[in-house]
């Protein structure tokens, strides 16, 4: 699955990104690595941004850019699903 | 003179440690090659005379970013002694990497670890101590806000730079391929060794906080909120001072200019009291606008509000290849214009903010609402003045989405939008005052040799040939009115209207001052006389040519120092003039046409 798909208020795994070399770096420069945790904390109205915290950094990232970001949902209690 | 180079991530704090490291004595410095603004502060640490740069804060020294591009070419190109590494203490946990990078430059470098105050809110701690072996280079925990460890930080940079006598030249880094893994290895041992980060941050400020400022129903409307409360603070108590210091500069001219002038020449004593001093005025009454607004800005901006001012409206503004803070830009417009656009300045990306500077000046500004405020008095009834000037706003928003739906592919965002959302903070008020003060060093500094030419060259156009009547139509005003009337005839602008159109070039607010001059009336005299030359269809022509062509001199001034572009600022004026024509001839023509 990829991070567009994430619920509110669940943990996750990166498992890969797949972008361009530029938004790639930016993404690893705001914490975005594989095998890192990552939270989705809400969604905007209207398709609009993600709000997703890794660590203790809090970024935004639009729809587009999150389908491009695979992951490995951890369910609740921990294991990987 | 020893080179020092400030360097680190966006919102790390990273200017507020400049500021105090140099004691906010910075101006705006030139280097070959390099075309944003670098501040830079020649300062004197102990006998050590040092010059110190304050580079953009960069995610990764080898990404795609306009900023990162400039950090390279200016470590490319500048030898340096010591380089000082700002990064957050608290998201160290990706921050690292730079400080890794910078390594790999073999500069003597100290690492700063700010908001050392913050880190324990969020459980984390790190280990300086160990960070500084592994690393090779002194690591100092600060806090630039509030100066906890500043002394150790100073006598630091003191030690290395009374060591290092030679600037070295950085290593290139892209020739080091294998450096990207190498430093993600690196800084998963070094995180694990010297850095504790909780799986789980504690329920802070920040997350409540979100809670409701982000709430899908709440969120929106108290954004408006805020915008409206912020709207009003700068203008409601701007709007007063500008006139108060308009009254103070009016009675400096007719208590002493004039008196003292009384005896010179008449074109002499029009070039100086009309042309100079009045340009300088001019400049002035920006000046307590720009300091409220920059003080509010200071408290959205560093608050980082702004930020989620991005996430709130993106969904509407992404569609206009705009984001959040050109929402924020352009509504702050509405008083107006030109500190709107300095304003456009934290937007990194230059796609984003050049589109942003092409539509702020569609916003109804104060000044504009002078003119459109005497005209529906002159010529509508008090029941559907209200009804006109509504229309207007609406023109103005419409303008505005127009011009970005059109350039917003033009004008590209080439930076994804991935922004960071950073814990909410209060700014102090010396970062408030701070951040005003610069911003009006700013302004200044380009703006009021352009002004003052500007209004120089109006008033002469008004006032020569010599020996004719002020704006008159034998003036070249009156003749360049003439001139134009093949192609303001048919919008419903008469050779008078024109004259002032050529007025409110310099400023909206001179507009009706301008009829004044030119119809020889004032006040109610002035209605009249207007209202029996023109009928209800040119008046609003009239207007919504007003509302629409170039703002004044003062936003074509900014928005040339800040793009730093004559085709940029050519660019926005003739697409505002033609506009403004092409939407003034479709009404004029069509209310014609529909028998008005």
């Amino acid at each position: 699955m990829n991070l567009s798909l994430l619920e509110p208020g669940h943990i996750a795994i990166i498992e890969a990104i797949d972008t361009d070399q530029g938004l790639e770096q930016r993404l690893q420069a705001l914490g975005f690595r594989q095998g890192r945790e990552i939270t989705l904390i809400r969604r905007a109205w209207f398709s609009g941004p993600l709000h997703v915290r890794i660590g203790t950094t809090e970024v935004m990232v639009r729809r587009r850019e999150a389908e491009r970001i695979y992951l490995q949902e951890i369910s609740q209690n921990g294991a990987l699903a | 003179m020893k080179q020092v180079a400030v360097l680190g991530m966006p919102n790390t704090g990273k200017s507020t440690f400049f500021n105090r490291l140099t004691g906010a004595d910075a101006s705006i410095g030139n280097w070959p090659g390099i075309t944003v603004d670098l501040m830079m502060a020649q300062v004197k640490l102990d006998s050590i005379e040092a010059e110190i740069v304050d580079l953009p804060g960069i995610y990764d020294l080898r990404g795609y970013s306009e900023d990162e591009e400039v950090v390279r070419t200016f470590i490319d190109k500048n030898p340096l002694h010591l380089v000082l590494i700002i990064l957050n203490a608290t998201q160290l946990d990706r921050q690292l990497s730079l400080a890794l990078q910078i390594k790999r430059l073999q500069v003597p470098a100290i690492l700063f670890l700010n908001m050392a105050d913050e880190a324990p809110k969020f459980g984390v701690e790190v280990d300086a101590e160990k960070l500084s072996e592994r690393l090779g280079m002194p690591v100092v925990p600060i806090s630039a806000k509030y100066g906890q460890g500043y002394d150790r930080a100073y006598q630091t940079i003191l030690n290395l730079l009374k060591e290092q006598e030679e600037a070295i030249q950085a290593q290139p880094l892209d020739q080091c391929m294998r450096c990207d893994s190498e430093i993600a290895g690196e800084m998963g041992s070094l995180l694990q060794d010297a850095v504790t980060v909780p799986r789980n941050i504690k329920d802070n400020l920040t997350i409540r906080l979100d809670r409701i400022l982000l709430h899908p129903v709440f969120g929106l409307p108290l954004f408006f909120l805020t915008m409206f409360l912020m709207f009003q603070l700068v203008y409601a108590i701007g709007t007063p001072i500008q006139g108060l210091m308009g009254e103070i500069t009016d009675w400096l001219q007719t208590a002493a200019l004039e008196p003292l002038l009384a005896g010179a020449p008449e074109m002499l004593r029009g070039f100086l009291i009309d042309g100079l001093y009045g340009g300088l005025t001019v400049v002035l009454s920006f000046v307590p606008i720009i300091i409220l607004f920059f003080f509010a800005m200071a408290i959205v901006e560093d608050s980082g509000y702004l930020s989620r001012s991005a996430f709130l409206m993106d969904a509407f503004m992404a569609k206009l290849g705009l984001d959040g803070r050109s929402f924020v830009m352009s509504l702050m417009g509405f008083g107006c214009n030109v500190p709107a656009i300095m304003g456009t300045r934290v937007m990194r990306s230059p796609g984003l903010r050049m589109l942003t500077m092409l539509v702020i000046p569609f916003s109804l500004c104060a000044a504009r609402l002078n003119v459109f405020i005497f005209m529906t008095a002159a010529l509508f009834s008090a029941t559907v003045a209200p009804i006109v000037l509504f229309s207007l706003y609406l023109f103005s928003f419409v303008a505005a989405i127009l011009t970005a739906a059109i350039f917003q592919g033009k004008y590209k965002n080439s930076e994804p939008l991935i922004l960071e959302l950073p814990p909410y903070r209060f700014p102090t008020l010396k970062q408030m005052l701070l951040r005003s003060w610069s911003e009006v060093k700013h302004f200044w500094r380009w703006s009021y040799k352009f002004i003052i030419f500007g209004v120089v060259a109006i008033w002469f156009l008004n006032n020569f040939p010599p020996g004719v009547e002020t704006a008159s139509p034998e003036t070249f005003s009156g003749i360049i009115g003439q001139w134009t009337q093949p192609i303001l005839d048919p919008i419903g602008i008469n050779p008078q209207l024109a004259i002032a159109l050529i007025f409110g070039f310099i400023a909206k607010e001179i507009v009706i001052g301008g009829l004044a001059v030119i119809y020889g009336q004032s006040d109610g005299a002035l209605m009249g006389a207007i209202a029996a030359q023109i009928d209800w269809v040119q008046a609003y022509s009239f207007m919504l040519f007003t509302l629409l062509y170039v703002p004044c001199l003062s936003t074509v001034a900014v928005l040339r120092s800040e793009s730093k572009s004559w085709k940029f600022t050519a660019f926005s004026v003739i697409w505002s003039l033609v506009l403004a024509w092409v939407a003034s001839f479709i009404f004029y023509q069509g209310a014609r046409f529909l028998g008005f």
